[in-house]
């Protein structure tokens, strides 16, 4: 088993608790891991990104080599296509549709779309609507790990059980609505697939 | 064995906390901030009691450190690269004292520039100062090469750098930690004398560290971070350092490479292996993580020899981290690209956040300089360098940490009047007082500005030294009185805060203004943390 994931967003969107989940998912189920984040200057706002990479025999690179990335996850549909030198050809897309606009030359939405719609395999959602149905928008994240879930080669239960660890400190609530979110990620995947 | 998901910096730090450090010394940089929090969030720490601030600056750290390790204990200091040019007078003379309890150096480079303004190899320093050097090339053994540079340090008595890079620093992966130990006693020095570099006993000191040198070249042979992995295709010898390693075994899929390697992780550079790989094979390619180091040294300076390829040759860029696709071309093998990506995906570089200080801070500034122009701005590292891009464009340096008021000094005894330095709070007790210092003795007509945001933003909102404290530390420097104004950056202010500047610009002397509000990320968490404990106590 391998998987080489890019995780794309803006600073302060949340991938590295994207990146969280799956680590821990993949911890439970014993396989390696090695997971490149982002910290300091391009934190402000700017496009972050982080290299994870999962395997059952031992990982050597941090990095992911070009047109190796099995899945680029997306919390924001510019910043998806952003690392498509990275995707593998036989790769997914899995991205949220929801714009991040912080900078004055922004593409068009519709422009942006028919980018997306010209690649061969990708999911796209509306991470925020589907966050909100489940309680909060701030759980886009998780919805977008939830749409990530049936390409990661892990089983569900490790999935949930991370997303357990990783909130328990925030109370049960805040874990429900996060494993809400997960999951219609995850059927909304699916259907679309 | 404990298995812990760490981060590069995460594993050194625990190593140091296992290794039975007493205090850690520390100015907040990217890529080494995450050691210093480890270690002040770690229960273990707490409970034995381990000593976790952050210093006013990377000297004073160093200094720190090696007072501790001067009464016998363990003790580590760290910083990001450029931290080490603002601790190498520490740092190259605690060579020549040599340690008493271990005293461990972390480097932390950025090659590439992530985030920092060079890319220098702090590596040059270690040699420089003639002492060990250890470059993980994983996790994994950035948290056992910090627990042997404890061991290395005290028993050859000089510190021990620690160079790692910011691939290492940020990356995260299962680390298996060893058995702690005990924290040293007290102990003086046997020799009270060997801290005290008058040069009739530096001349003996800087000997005896020469003496060493062979030692540690011992030490980087018997170590086993230096290993020969040998193979049958010698037409080409590969010499991989550090983290380099890691992108030559993701070139070959199953781990077995057809070229000798020689990996290296310890310095001084064991003389017997480098020779050895260099008499047996034809060519050698050199693979290095910052700068050519071991390549130049192979060439020569006349490049006579065998072929050498690496970074000076063009095998390899000249300048930028590695990764696995350029270590790939080096070796002649291809790299698929996915498909490139699409005109309208626009740039998104760092920003100023919603709600700064900075940014009405500079607003007003840009107003009450229009009269004199543009391009009259020194300014320095922190948040804040931010303003030199669109759509503020309000400042032209950022050199040095503390050269914005240097700067404005010079430039004022050239002609350029008013001029003006822009520099943070931790910034200003990093390195600007002295200039300050200046400035009040020459009656320098400049203008600072001290963005107060009460923390150290950049790298995360860490502890200022300069909280609290700034009104009298410029007060102490000697600014007078009425030359020192205090603001609120807010937009609501906007005019009376350009009133403000503009009559400051116009006095002939030294004026400090400080603009005063929280960064809007700590308070937000200071918000977040407030509403949790209310929540908890219902």
């Amino acid at each position: 088993m391998k998987k080489d994931i890019i995780l794309a967003g803006v600073g302060g969107q949340g991938i590295l608790s994207i990146a969280a989940c799956i680590g821990l998912a993949a911890m439970e189920e014993s396989l390696y891991l090695k997971q490149a984040e982002v910290h300091g200057m391009s934190q402000r706002g700017g496009a972050v990104q982080s290299n994870l990479r999962l395997s059952s025999d031992p990982i050597a690179s941090d990095l992911i080599p070009t047109g190796k990335a099995d899945l680029i996850i997306a919390v924001e549909p510019m910043e998806s296509l952003r690392y498509l030198p990275m995707l593998d050809p036989d790769g997914w897309i899995i991205t949220s549709i929801n714009p991040f606009i912080n900078i004055p030359d922004y593409p068009e939405m519709e422009d942006l779309m028919k980018e997306i719609w010209k690649l061969p395999r990708y999911i796209t959602l509306d991470a925020n609507s589907m966050a909100k149905d489940c309680g909060s928008i701030k759980a886009a994240n998780m919805v977008v790990l939830g749409a990530a879930t049936p390409f990661l080669g892990l089983e569900q239960s490790s999935i949930e059980s991370a997303v357990k660890n990783l909130f328990k400190n925030k109370g049960d609530e805040i874990v429900e609505l996060n494993l809400k979110a997960v999951l219609a990620g995850r059927e909304h995947a699916l259907k679309q697939m | 064995m404990r298995k812990l998901l760490l981060l590069g910096d995460e594993a050194i730090a625990q190593a140091a906390i296992d290794g039975g450090i007493s205090g850690v010394y520390a100015y907040p940089g990217t890529p080494s901030t995450e050691i210093m929090e480890y270690v002040q969030a770690s229960k273990t720490a707490k409970e034995n009691n381990i000593r976790a601030l952050w210093s006013a600056n990377e000297k004073t750290a160093m200094e720190s450190a090696l007072g501790m390790s001067y009464a016998g204990k363990r003790a580590m200091v760290c910083m990001k690269h450029v931290g080490l040019n603002v601790a190498a007078d520490a740092f190259v003379n605690a060579a020549i004292t040599g340690a008493n309890g271990s005293l461990v150096i972390i480097a932390a480079d950025d090659p590439s520039m992530h985030s920092s303004q060079n890319e220098q190899d702090s590596r040059f320093y270690g040699k420089f100062a003639l002492i060990p050097i250890l470059e993980p090339s994983n996790q994994q053994e950035a948290y056992d090469m910090t627990r042997y540079a404890f061991e290395l340090s005290e028993r050859m008595r000089i510190p021990v750098l620690l160079r790692i890079t910011t691939r290492l620093a940020h990356s995260r992966t299962g680390v298996e930690c060893s058995n702690p130990e005990k924290q040293n006693d007290l102990k003086l020095p046997d020799n009270l004398r060997q801290f005290v570099l008058l040069p009739a006993i530096a001349r003996k000191q800087y000997r005896e560290l020469l003496g060493k040198q062979t030692q540690m070249e011992a030490a980087s042979a018997e170590s086993g971070y230096n290993r020969m992995i040998e193979s049958s295709d010698k037409n080409l010898g590969i010499i991989a350092c550090g983290l380099s390693y890691n992108y030559l075994l993701e070139n070959y899929s199953g781990g077995k490479i057809e070229h000798p390697v020689l990996k290296i992780g310890q310095y001084p550079l064991p003389l017997d292996l480098v020779s050895e790989l260099y008499e047996s094979c034809e060519e050698i390619l050199v693979l290095e993580d910052g700068y050519p180091i071991i390549e130049e040294l192979l060439r020569g300076m006349l490049n006579k020899g065998k072929t050498i390829k690496g970074r000076l040759d063009g095998t390899l860029p000249r300048d930028g981290e590695l990764n696995p696709v350029i270590v790939g071309y080096a070796l002649g093998k291809k790299h698929l690209q996915g498909s490139a990506v699409p005109d309208l995906v626009k740039n998104r570089p760092p920003k100023l956040c919603d709600g700064c200080a900075h940014n009405d801070a500079f607003l007003a500034l840009n107003e009450a300089l229009i009269p004199y122009g543009r391009g009259r701005v020194f300014s320095d590292i922190g948040c804040y360098t931010l303003s030199a891009l669109e759509p503020l464009e309000a400042i032209n340096s950022c050199v040095d940490m503390g050269a914005s008021i240097t700067m404005a000094i010079g430039a004022a005894d050239a002609g350029l009047v008013p001029a003006v330095a822009a520099i943070g709070d931790s910034t200003f007790t990093h390195s600007g007082m002295t200039g300050l210092l200046d400035a009040v003795n020459n009656n320098s007509p400049i203008t600072v500005i001290i963005l107060d945001n009460s923390t150290t933003g950049m790298t995360g909102g860490q502890t200022s030294s300069a909280f609290g404290k700034i009104d009298n530390i410029v007060r102490g420097l000697g600014v007078a009185e009425e030359h020192i104004k205090v603001l609120k950056p807010l937009r609501k202010y906007h005019d009376e805060n350009v009133a403000v500047i503009k009559e400051e610009l116009e006095y002939q002397g030294v004026s400090v203004i400080i603009p005063r509000r929280e960064c809007i990320q700590t308070l937000n968490r200071r918000m977040r943390q407030k509403a949790k404990a209310k929540t908890m106590n219902i």
